[in-house]
Parts: C-alpha cells; sequence; structure tokens
C-alpha cells in the first residue's frame, strides 16, 4: 500500500463516487456518511504522507509509481510527489474533507452533489501528483465538468451565466496548453514532465523538430509555448486581466463551492506554472520574470483596490483572492530561494485564509439570504462567537504576524527584493500599497458588518452552530500554527525549491 | 550579589512574556465560566510577571553601578527560537530567523515599566471595568496586549520585534473598539471607526518599517540588533564616513514605523480618536506599550541612522512636541488632554533621538510611563466618580470629593510640567540640554529649531496640564445641576474635544427620562458609598444614571486609588530617587538610568564610539573632530542653561495657567477672542483630520470606485464583448450556415431534384416505350459509327 498511496488517495474519492451512485437518493444520511469516509480516509493517509513516509531531506520526486497507459500515445500513468506539491495534496484532502460538513446544508439533489464533489477531488488531487503531461492535462479537465455543474446547478440566481463563464474561459486556457503540450510531445517525444525539464536543461527545447525551427506567430518556439502554458494557468490564478471569471464564480457558487474554488482551484494554477511551465522553458521564463513580476503586482494592488470598492461581501472576499494570489507569481518571478519559498507558501496559506473567508460570508448569507455589506451592523452583539472567528480570519489575512500569511508575503516580499534583477524593488514597493488597502478593506467590512448599532433586523439571530464552528476552526488552527512554526511546511519545501531555484537560473 | 545568571535567568525572562500569554489563552475559552471572570487569574499572574522584571532590572541596575557591562543574549548561550527552518538539514538552514532575548540596560528598565504599568492597569480595570458585559474579553485582551510588549522589548532582531510591534497593532485595534461592541455605549459608534483608523494608520507606518527592514536584510542578510550595528559601523567606515544612500532609506523607512506608532506627526490622528477606547486602554496604550515601542525602536536602531534621518527625526518629534502642545491648551475633554500631551511627549522623546540625546530620550520614555499612566488612570478614577463625564467645564472642585484622586494627579501633573525632585524633570531636561548642545557644538537650523519648540512646547505642557488641575479639581463643581443635563445633551456637539469622550452624549441620553429637578443630593450615598465593587450598574453601563446620585462625584473605590497611589509614587521618585542622595537633588552626579544606559551599555563599547564620533560629525577623513575639552565645555555650558531654561519655562506655563483658571485674573474667553482665528485653527487641530480625509481617504475611495467600475465594465467588459462577438459570429455562421451553406446543399438538392423530375418522364414503367428508347438509342449508335 505505501507505494502506491499517491493512487489510494487519488481514486478512493472515486470509489465514494461509485458507491454514493449505488445508494438510492432518499438515503442522504448514507450518501453523506460515504461522502465523509471518502474524503477523511485520503486526508488521514495524506497526513500519514506527509508527517511520516515522506523524506523530507530529499529534493526528488517520491512515491513514484509508472504505468503504461496509453501506449500508442507515449502517455504514461506517472505519479510521484516532491516538496512543492506534498503540501498542497494535503491541503486538497483537509479542504474537500471539510467541505462535506460545510454542504450539509445543501438540500437540492444531493445524492448528485456529492457524487460530483467526490469527482472534483480525484481531478484536483490527480493534478498535483501528474507526472505526465497528458494525464496531468486528462484531469485538468476532469475537474472542470464537476465544477461546472456545481456552480451551475447548486448555485445562485445567475448560476448559469456564471458556470458557463468559468467553463469557457478555462476551456479557452486549456486549449492554448493543449496546444503547447502537442508542440512539447513533437519536440521532446515525451510526456513525461521530468525528462522534460531534463531536456530544458540540457538545451534540447528549440523547436529544431518542428517544422519552421518550431516558430508561431513570429515567436519563438520557447516563447510562444511559454506563453501559451502561461496564459492556460494564469486564468486559473487568477492573474489580472483574466480574473473577470472569479467573483462571478465566486458569488454564484454554492459556499463549500466557494471554498474549494478559492481554497484549491486557484492554486492549481500557480502549481501548474512552477511544475509544468517554468521549468520545462526555463530560457523563455527568464526573458520574461519581469512582465511576471509587473502582472503579480498588478493583481496585488489592482486586486485591493476593487476589492475596496466593493459593497458585496462575497465579491470583495473574491477579489481580495486576485490581490493575494498575485503574491505568488512576484514571488516566483524573482527567481530567489526566499521568494520560490514565499510563493509556495502562500499558495498554502492563502488557501486556509481565504477558506476561511469564504465560509465566514457563507454563514451570515445563510442568515440573513443577502450579501450587501452595507445591510448590516452590529452583529457582534448577537454574534460574538461568529464576530471573534471572523475578526482571526480577517487577520490572518490581512498577514498579521503570527498568522501564516505574514510569513509567506513577508517571505515573497523580502524574496522579490534580493532579486538579481533589481527592478524588482520597485515593484515590492509598489506593492505594499496592497498591503496597506488588503486591511482597509477587510477592516472597513468588519466595521460596516459586525461594529456599531445593532440593525434590528438581525437582533435574534442564532450564534455560530459546531458545525460551523467546526468546518472553520481548523484552518484557523492552521493559520496560526504555520503562522508561529512555518517550518512545519519550510522544511519540507526547501530541498525542492532549492532545486528548483538552482535550475531556473542555471541557463542552458 | 545579583549577578545575572544564564542558566536561570533566561527563563524567568522567557517567563514575563508567556505568563501573560497563557493567561490570555485561559481567559478567551474559560474566563466566562471562572469566578469573578476570572480577573483574579491574569492579576495574579501579571503580578508574577512584575515581580520577575523588577528582580532581574535589579540585577541590571546593580550591574550598572558596579560599571559592569550589562548585555546578555540568549543565543550565546544556546537559546533560540528557530522560526522559517527547524535546525534538521542544514541544507535547510540558509537564511532562517533564529530569535533569542535580548536583555541590557535599556530592555531591562523597559521591561519592569511594562511589568509596573501593566500590572497596576490590571489591577485598576478590576474596579473601573467592573460590570462590564465584555468584562472577561477585555481582561484578556489587556493581557494579549502586555504579552505583545514584553515580547517586544525582549526581542533580539528587527523582525521579531516587528511581530510584537504588529501584534499590538491588532491589540490596539480590539481594545480601542471594544465599545463597538456595547450597545449600551453611546460611542459604539465612534469607537468602531476610531479602532479602524488606529489599526490602518499605523499600519502605514508598519509598512514603512517593513520595507526598511527588507533593505536591511537585503544588505546585510541580518536583522539582530548588535549584528546590525556593527555592519553599520563597518560600512559606514568603509565608506569613508559617509552613510550610503539605501542605508539612509532604510533609517529614514524604520522611523516611518516609529512615526505611525509612536503618532508623530502627519501619522498622530490615530492617537486622540484611540480614546474612545475604555481608560485603562488609553493608559497602556500611551504610556507603557504601542506609542512607547516606536520610541524604543528609535533607541534600538539608533546606530542605523544616518546624520539625514536623524534631521528628520529632530524635525518631526520638534513639531509634533510643539503642535500637540497647543492643541492641548484648547481640548475641554480631560482624556483629550491627555492624548495631546501623549503625543507632545513622544515628539520630545523623537526629537531628543534625533539631535543626538538618545539615552535622554530613553529616559524620558520611561518616566513618562509612570506619570502618563498615573495621568490617565486619575482621569479614569475623575470620570467614574463623575459618573462618565469627561467635560472638564463640568467639573471642577473635585479635590474635596476625590482627594486621594486629585493629590496623585497634582503629583503626575508636576512631573509632567518638570519641577525638580518629579521624574519628568531629570528627563525633560536632559532632553533639552541635548538640544542645545547639539545646538552649540554644530548650530544648524534644525538644532535651533529643535532648542526654540522643545522649550515652547515645555511651557505649554505646564500650562495645559495645569489648567486641566485647576479645571478640575478647584473652585467649585459645576456638574450635577439640573440645567447640566440641558447642557450636557447639547455639548456632545459643541464642544471640542467631542470625538473623544466615551460616555459624554450618553449620559445627558442616561438622565433624559428622568426628572431631576426633584431629587436632591439623598441619593448620594446610594451604591457608591461602600466603595466596593459589589455596586452594580457601576463600571459602564449607562443606564445607571437614576436620577439623584448622579449629581456628586465621588472617591473610586480601593483597586483605582492603589493603582493611582503606586504610580503617582514613581511618577515622582521614577527618575531619580533623590531621598536616597539628598546632596544631589537635581542629580548632577546622574540618576540612575544613566548608570545603567550609556552609549557603551546600549551599543558596546566600538559602535558607541561610532555613534558619538557621528553626532559630532568626525566621521570620514575630511571631517574636522571637536577638541574633546570643546565637547566638555559646551556640554556642561548647555546642562547649566538647561535647567534655567526648564525652570523657567514651567513656572511661567504653571503661573499662566493659574491667572487664567484658578485667581481668573485673565479671563480664557477674552484671550480667546484676541486671538481668534489661530484659535480657531488650533481648536480644529489645524483641520489635520480633515486635510487626511481630502488628500488620503476620498482620493483613494475614489480610486478604488473607479477601478471597480473598470473592472466591471472594460475588463469584463472586454471579456463579454469577447464573448459577446463569438456569438454574433456564431449566429452569422448559423444564418450563414442554414441560408447559403444549407441553401447550397438545398440547392444541389433541388438542381438533382428537377433534374430527376426531369429524368422521371423517360421512367413510364411501359415496355414499349423502353423497347422504343432501346431501339432509337441503337439506331443513333449504328447511324454514328457508319458516319464516322
Amino acid at each position: 500500500m505505501q507505494e502506491h498511496i499517491l493512487s489510494w488517495i487519488t481514486f478512493l474519492p472515486l470509489i465514494g463516487m461509485a458507491a454514493i451512485l449505488c445508494v438510492p437518493r432518499t438515503n442522504t444520511g448514507l450518501i453523506k456518511a460515504i461522502s465523509l469516509a471518502a474524503t477523511g480516509i485520503p486526508f488521514v493517509l495524506a497526513t500519514w504522507l506527509y508527517f511520516d513516509l515522506f523524506d523530507k531531506s530529499s529534493a526528488n520526486l517520491q512515491f513514484v509509481q509508472r504505468l503504461d497507459w496509453i501506449t500508442s500515445l507515449g502517455a504514461y500513468y506517472y505519479v510521484g510527489v516532491d516538496g512543492l506539491s506534498l503540501a498542497l495534496v494535503w491541503l486538497t484532502t483537509l479542504l474537500l474533507f471539510i467541505a462535506v460538513p460545510a454542504s450539509f446544508g445543501i438540500e437540492k439533489s444531493q445524492k448528485s452533489y456529492y457524487a460530483l464533489l467526490m469527482l472534483l477531488e480525484v481531478g484536483i488531487i490527480g493534478v498535483f501528483v501528474a507526472l505526465d503531461y497528458f494525464l496531468f492535462y486528462v484531469y485538468w479537465e476532469v475537474m472542470l465538468l464537476p465544477m461546472y455543474f456545481l456552480i451551475g446547478i447548486w448555485g445562485g440566481p445567475r448560476r448559469e451565466y456564471a458556470a458557463i463563464k468559468f467553463f469557457l474561459y478555462t476551456l479557452a486556457g486549456s486549449v492554448l496548453m493543449l496546444v503547447a503540450i502537442v508542440a512539447l510531445r513533437l519536440q521532446a517525444g515525451t510526456f513525461s514532465i521530468p525528462e522534460l525539464m531534463a531536456l530544458a536543461q540540457s538545451g534540447a527545447m528549440d523547436g529544431s523538430k518542428l517544422p519552421g525551427g518550431g516558430e508561431l506567430l513570429g515567436m519563438g518556439f520557447q516563447t510562444w509555448v511559454f506563453w501559451f502554458l502561461f496564459v492556460g494557468f494564469a486564468i486559473k490564478v487568477p492573474v489580472f486581466p483574466f480574473h473577470t471569471w472569479l467573483p462571478d464564480a465566486h458569488v454564484q457558487a454554492p459556499t463549500p463551492i466557494s471554498v474549494i474554488l478559492a481554497g484549491i482551484l486557484l492554486k492549481l494554477g500557480g502549481y501548474g506554472m512552477l511544475r509544468a511551465c517554468f521549468p520545462i522553458v526555463p530560457d523563455a521564463f527568464r526573458a520574461n520574470t519581469y512582465v511576471l513580476g509587473i502582472l503579480g503586482v498588478i493583481s496585488i494592488v489592482y486586486g485591493a483596490y476593487v476589492a475596496l470598492g466593493q459593497s458585496d461581501f462575497k465579491r470583495m472576499v473574491a477579489y481580495s483572492s486576485v490581490s493575494h494570489m498575485g503574491y505568488v507569481l512576484l514571488g516566483m518571478a524573482a527567481l530567489t530561494e526566499w521568494g520560490m519559498t514565499g510563493a509556495a507558501l502562500q499558495m498554502f496559506n492563502h488557501g486556509t485564509s481565504a477558506a476561511v473567508l469564504f465560509l465566514v460570508v457563507g454563514v451570515i448569507y445563510d442568515r440573513a439570504h443577502h450579501r450587501d455589506l452595507n445591510g448590516f451592523g452590529g452583529i457582534s452583539q448577537v454574534m460574538p462567537k461568529y464576530w471573534a472567528l471572523t475578526t482571526w480570519g480577517f487577520f490572518a489575512a490581512l498577514g498579521l504576524p503570527t498568522q501564516a500569511g505574514f510569513v509567506s508575503e513577508a517571505m515573497t516580499l523580502l524574496g522579490a527584493y534580493q532579486s538579481a534583477d533589481t527592478r524588482f524593488q520597485a515593484l515590492v514597493v509598489i506593492s505594499l500599497i496592497g498591503i496597506v488597502l488588503t486591511a482597509a478593506f477587510l477592516l472597513w467590512a468588519m466595521q460596516r458588518v459586525f461594529l456599531g448599532t445593532l440593525n434590528a433586523k438581525y437582533k435574534d439571530y442564532g450564534d455560530m452552530n459546531a458545525r460551523e464552528v467546526f468546518c472553520q476552526a481548523p484552518f484557523l488552527a492552521l493559520c496560526l500554527i504555520l503562522g508561529v512554526f512555518p517550518w512545519l511546511l519550510t522544511d519540507w519545501m526547501a530541498p525542492t525549491i532549492k532545486l528548483v531555484v538552482g535550475t531556473l537560473s542555471k541557463s542552458a | 550579589m545579583l549577578q545575572f545568571d544564564p542558566a536561570i535567568d533566561f527563563k524567568l525572562l522567557l517567563a514575563v512574556p508567556l505568563i501573560p500569554l497563557f493567561g490570555y489563552a485561559i481567559q478567551i475559552f474559560f474566563g466566562k465560566y471562572l469566578p469573578r471572570k476570572g480577573d483574579w487569574l491574569l492579576l495574579t499572574g501579571m503580578f508574577v510577571a512584575m515581580c520577575i522584571t523588577l528582580y532581574m532590572a535589579a540585577k541590571a541596575i546593580s550591574a550598572g553601578y558596579a560599571g559592569e557591562e550589562f548585555r546578555h543574549n540568549s543565543l550565546d548561550h544556546g537559546w533560540g527560537f528557530r522560526w522559517l527552518y527547524s535546525d534538521r538539514g542544514s541544507e535547510a538552514g540558509s537564511g532562517n530567523i533564529v530569535a533569542g532575548i535580548f536583555y541590557d540596560g535599556l530592555g531591562a528598565g523597559m521591561l519592569a515599566v511594562v511589568g509596573v504599568v501593566s500590572f497596576f492597569v490590571h489591577l485598576f480595570s478590576v474596579g473601573y471595568m467592573h460590570g462590564d458585559r465584555r468584562y472577561h474579553i477585555f481582561f484578556a485582551n489587556i493581557s494579549l496586549f502586555t504579552f505583545a510588549m514584553l515580547g517586544l522589548v525582549l526581542s533580539d532582531n528587527l523582525l521579531f520585534l516587528f511581530i510584537f510591534w504588529e501584534l499590538m497593532g491588532l491589540m490596539s485595534y480590539l481594545l480601542i473598539g471594544h465599545f463597538s461592541h456595547d450597545p449600551n455605549s453611546p460611542r459604539i459608534k465612534f469607537a468602531a471607526s476610531a479602532c479602524k483608523k488606529a489599526f490602518l494608520t499605523t499600519r502605514v507606518g508598519d509598512t514603512c518599517l517593513f520595507m526598511g527592514m527588507a533593505i536591511l536584510y537585503y544588505k546585510f542578510e541580518t536583522l539582530r540588533f548588535t549584528e546590525l550595528w556593527e555592519l553599520v559601523r563597518v560600512t559606514v567606515e568603509q565608506n569613508g564616513g559617509e552613510y550610503p544612500g539605501w542605508l539612509t532609506a532604510a533609517g529614514l523607512l524604520c522611523l516611518g514605523g516609529t512615526i505611525g506608532k509612536s503618532a508623530q506627526f502627519p501619522l498622530h490622528i490615530w492617537l486622540p480618536d484611540a480614546m474612545e477606547g475604555p481608560t485603562p486602554v488609553s493608559a497602556m496604550i500611551h504610556a507603557a506599550t504601542m506609542v512607547a515601542a516606536g520610541v524604543f525602536l528609535t533607541g534600538r536602531l539608533y546606530p542605523v541612522f544616518s546624520p539625514e534621518v536623524l534631521e528628520v527625526a529632530a524635525i518631526a518629534g520638534g513639531v509634533t512636541a510643539l503642535f500637540a502642545a497647543t492643541i492641548g491648551t484648547t481640548i475641554n475633554d480631560i482624556k483629550g488632554v491627555l492624548a495631546y500631551s501623549t503625543i507632545s511627549q513622544l515628539g520630545f522623546m523623537v526629537a531628543a533621538v534625533g539631535v543626538g540625546g538618545v539615552v535622554p530620550g530613553m529616559f524620558h520614555m520611561l518616566t513618562h510611563a509612570f506619570f502618563k499612566a498615573c495621568l490617565f488612570l486619575c482621569a479614569g478614577s475623575v470620570i467614574h466618580g463623575c459618573h462618565h463625564e469627561q467635560d472638564m467645564r463640568k467639573m471642577g472642585g473635585l479635590r474635596k470629593f476625590m482627594p486621594i484622586t486629585f493629590v496623585c494627579m497634582l503629583l503626575s501633573t508636576i512631573a509632567i510640567a518638570g519641577i525638580p525632585l518629579f521624574s519628568g524633570f531629570y528627563s525633560k531636561d536632559q532632553i533639552i540640554a541635548a538640544a542645545f548642545e547639539r545646538n552649540m557644538l554644530l548650530p544648524s537650523s534644525t538644532a535651533t529649531f529643535v532648542s526654540i519648540a522643545l522649550p515652547a512646547a515645555a511651557l505649554l505642557t505646564a500650562f495645559y496640564m495645569f489648567r486641566l488641575i485647576f479645571m478640575t479639581f478647584f473652585g467649585t463643581y459645576r456638574g450635577g445641576q439640573a440645567e447640566h443635563h440641558v447642557s450636557l445633551a447639547a455639548a456632545g456637539h459643541a464642544h471640542v474635544g467631542h470625538a473623544h469622550d466615551e460616555h459624554g452624549g450618553g449620559h445627558g441620553h442616561a438622565h433624559g427620562g428622568h426628572g431631576h429637578g426633584g431629587h436632591g443630593h439623598g441619593g448620594h450615598d446610594h451604591a457608591h458609598g461602600g466603595h466596593g465593587n459589589d455596586h452594580s450598574g457601576h463600571g459602564h453601563d449607562h443606564d445607571h444614571g437614576h436620577g439623584g446620585h448622579a449629581h456628586t462625584p465621588h472617591e473610586s473605590p480601593l483597586p483605582i486609588t492603589l493603582a493611582l497611589m503606586v504610580l503617582a509614587f514613581l511618577g515622582v521618585f521614577g527618575g531619580h530617587f533623590w531621598p536616597a542622595t539628598p546632596t544631589d537633588p537635581l542629580a548632577h552626579h546622574g540618576t540612575w538610568f544613566q548608570k545603567v544606559v550609556s552609549h557603551d551599555s546600549l551599543y558596546g563599547e566600538k559602535v558607541a564610539r561610532f555613534v558619538e564620533a557621528r553626532q559630532h560629525h568626525a566621521l570620514g577623513p575630511q571631517a574636522v573632530p571637536h577638541d574633546p575639552e570643546h565637547i566638555e565645555h559646551a556640554k556642561h555650558a548647555a546642562h547649566g542653561k538647561a535647567v534655567v531654561v526648564s525652570l523657567s519655562v514651567a513656572g511661567a506655563g504653571i503661573l499662566l495657567a493659574a491667572l487664567m483658571y484658578l485667581w481668573g485674573k485673565i479671563r480664557p474667553e477674552k484671550v480667546v477672542g484676541v486671538i481668534h482665528p489661530l484659535y480657531e485653527l488650533v481648536a480644529h487641530k489645524y483641520y489635520w483630520d480633515e486635510i487626511v480625509n481630502l488628500l488620503v481617504i476620498k482620493p483613494t475611495m475614489a480610486l478604488a470606485n473607479s477601478l471597480k467600475w473598470i473592472d466591471e465594465k472594460l475588463v469584463d467588459g472586454f471579456v463579454l464583448l469577447v464573448g459577446f462577438t463569438q456569438r454574433a459570429f456564431a449566429f452569422f455562421w448559423a444564418w450563414f450556415d442554414r441560408t447559403i451553406v444549407d441553401g447550397l446543399v438545398n440547392f444541389v438538392g433541388l438542381v438533382s431534384q428537377s433534374l430527376g423530375a426531369i429524368t422521371r418522364l423517360v421512367q413510364t414503367g411501359r415496355i414499349q416505350q423502353y423497347a422504343a428508347f432501346a431501339m432509337g438509342g441503337g439506331l443513333l449508335a449504328a447511324a454514328w459509327l457508319i458516319l464516322s
């Protein structure tokens, strides 16, 4: 079992899905129980993998499994984890496990809902463990489908619009990716990501095996492959200006789906860049780091400004995600160990803090059925527990020291400042505006929703129930624990990050 | 006897911040269920912590008197907290941050002050916050606040200092906003916006500090103070005695942190609003924690600051000291006066560092902590005693009703005014002396400005503080008359300092439903007579104004007065315990602080020489160092002058206050009339809040809203446009498909159909006809063959 643990983690939810489909739709209790088990066991396995099985002193891929799959294409079932993916796999299993109880409030066609949720987990974990580009792409698309239905069926009033927008936008990116993947296959003769990386190191990624030297639209082989892959992933992150699907999808999605969307789906973009884009076309990446840095900073500052202008609670949180994910891009582009570590941490830490924020919005939306920030007031008087957890979540999100967000933001910025490209120093200074603005929009929202005179409409509201507390508590605890002991992540990441930064900054 | 023992003492030092931290953790979860809501738990904990800080400070002081070096870092003894990476795997260790406990004379003094003030604030809160609906949360928060400050003092590196620094921002947010959850508080809305304002304003400074830290880390790859000092020294010396530009930039950014946290101009705006917090919180923020952290930082980073940075500090401090003092003279809210007084005194400290007087600056930080804590708690006692009245115009004659509070407040006022034998004199006098000395040795417009601004501010300090004393405790009691309620209801908007009173408006409100006229003072004793904590509805519920008893002020209960007395004692003797050396009341041979803290003890000998050389512009080959004798002479002259000046300004200020507010020889209204436009300007705090609103907040919001519009209409609009054009395109092709492509197909079909129809004509099915066709065809073929 140990050597196949990644496959177990990936496919247990699929078994769960099959089981759910066998249960009559009226037996919702059993469906929920199966869902809990099918997400809980992978979580336990992932925890075991993280703390016990994984050798964190090694930068190599571990628990590798390589089986023939579609031999005619040269595609393999090829999976493995290293310091970059491990933490995200663990976070995925946690998030999906929490998403199940967080969904208990949903009444509409529960059977299909939980079945799709299981399928979603398969797709997400698959992307994180896949080492074969074809497999990677298949998982990438698998994940899209349940998400489309989860938003489109269980979402808010404009769910169909949001779902189609999300689907088409991501699909547009996928098409670009597919073109690039095919070109890579033609050039390198393999779908294996580690092999592609090795070839890139030896300077073989030059398009020589493609007609016309692999040029497209007047761009050299590496350049266009880089941009095609980058845009495909940037849509997912999302990086300005590819972000506008996000607020719509978030606002319409049901709370648990928003949590998954912000908590883990966005990380696929950043992870994809780091795993399957930058190291494969490193020359093009190096040539464009500054552009990426600028895009990152625009996301940070622009996202924060737009969030400040929102009056819809959930839209505000959605834009805060745009802002926070900008750090990931900035940190990666800086090409320093601290910057890269900061980016990897930020992916994880935003996963926890964004999850809390969306859960927070969900709590009040379930009661008030609206999200207008100006329509509340004084909620803390009737829901003190809710206020306390929200305050914790907000301060974690705005990067208060002792919370995990601070570690990743600080490391990203310090790392970006150390970049060999001194133009990044200016970017760091500009991104500081985002830090102040983030505090501004969160605290302003806090004031409008929680503080001051109680809006009489809400005077009978009950405080958070145990289930709601249970959903937020693990993420808040993670924010604190990883803020005080960041080495619980960095120790595992450090060797891989060192390797990645080393290979990326070394020209072939 | 009192030797520092690394084996035990670091553990004790670690316990100091951990005690309130654990107290917080217990209190936040279980406080509600504990007897007395857990206040005794935190109080006991703080008492233990205070005892440790005092014991440890005694070691520092005895080492200082013995002339021994007293600088300890727990890392030298293998004690450290590994932050980013655990120590496993040396690979990962690059760029790790390892935090240790740094304990020196300054840290010892600060730690003890924080310990003492915090404990007495806790004690005071037992009486003052009694009956509050979030009593246990208040205690939890104030404990965590203490933890953050204690941690900050003990940090050996800038990053950890920053972590605790920000944590304090959070706690100030929660504590200033304490009443924003209280439906009974009339100031609920103001509290809600004041806490946000405090956090955001200081965060602007914090962000600067972070940036400065980034530069320092980038260049030096360490953030440990001791290493930073040494590296700065080496860098500057290698650079020919000049600070490189990036170091100046880093210094300026770090100073920005101080300007935010220590409420210096132009980021001072949060502090007066912070008065929305309960009074014990004000005492915490304005005395031992938060604002002191900013000044403490300048002490830690003093060698890092280039002369240009110090110049900026001197100007910022001088401007702040003077302008806040002018505002202080116009305010009628008792806490508002103290708030501006704090800003002004912080200006003294920052200016002191700016002119090279880091030791006096730090000294003033400590003495100020005692007397300002006492002043705030006295003000709290007055407010408590006057049933949540904060307007001094409604007070008067209180010395008869609350003698303990009066004496304590008077002693602290004398201390802050700078009268010899009281602590404030020793530190303030040294600051003014440092400014004079600077101006003598290196005359510059900045030094001249500071030399004028600080004494002027000192004069105003003495004036407005004694104005406060005379208005509050002397004359006759002006509150409690029936008509007072009428005026009070209006006063919420009328009086200048209205943004600062927690309960002013609500007082009138609470009484609104009662007929006051019929009530005498008969209710005086009820509920307050015992001075115990048994009277419900005291503390902060505002509906306790049941007519009669509200009319007479009363002395506060024991937890409150005890805290006042101890702090007043320290406010008097905390600077220089002259009864021990009665022959030297002016401390010509130095106070305890100078024995314990000097450039050498702060930064080590090498860096101390460097700092002193920088002070006299003697760095680099081209500099002409002053003759040491000349320096000595200037020092002596400056001190002589400073004593005379401080004494005269203090005396003049008190005299003026007495003429106006005690003896009534000069009528304040007349003065206001004469300088009316100026008075308006000052009374509106130089319109700085309005300016910030106009120049910062409004443009930010406008930008946010326009970016929101751009995002929805343009960025998303573009996406929608693409979608729309695609759909239009699709519709076009659908039409094309339907009409043209399909039309073509249909046309082909039509053609073949027509052809079929024509050919069908021959398909008749009759054999004879087919035979005829075959025959005709055969004949035609034969003819063609024959003819060709």
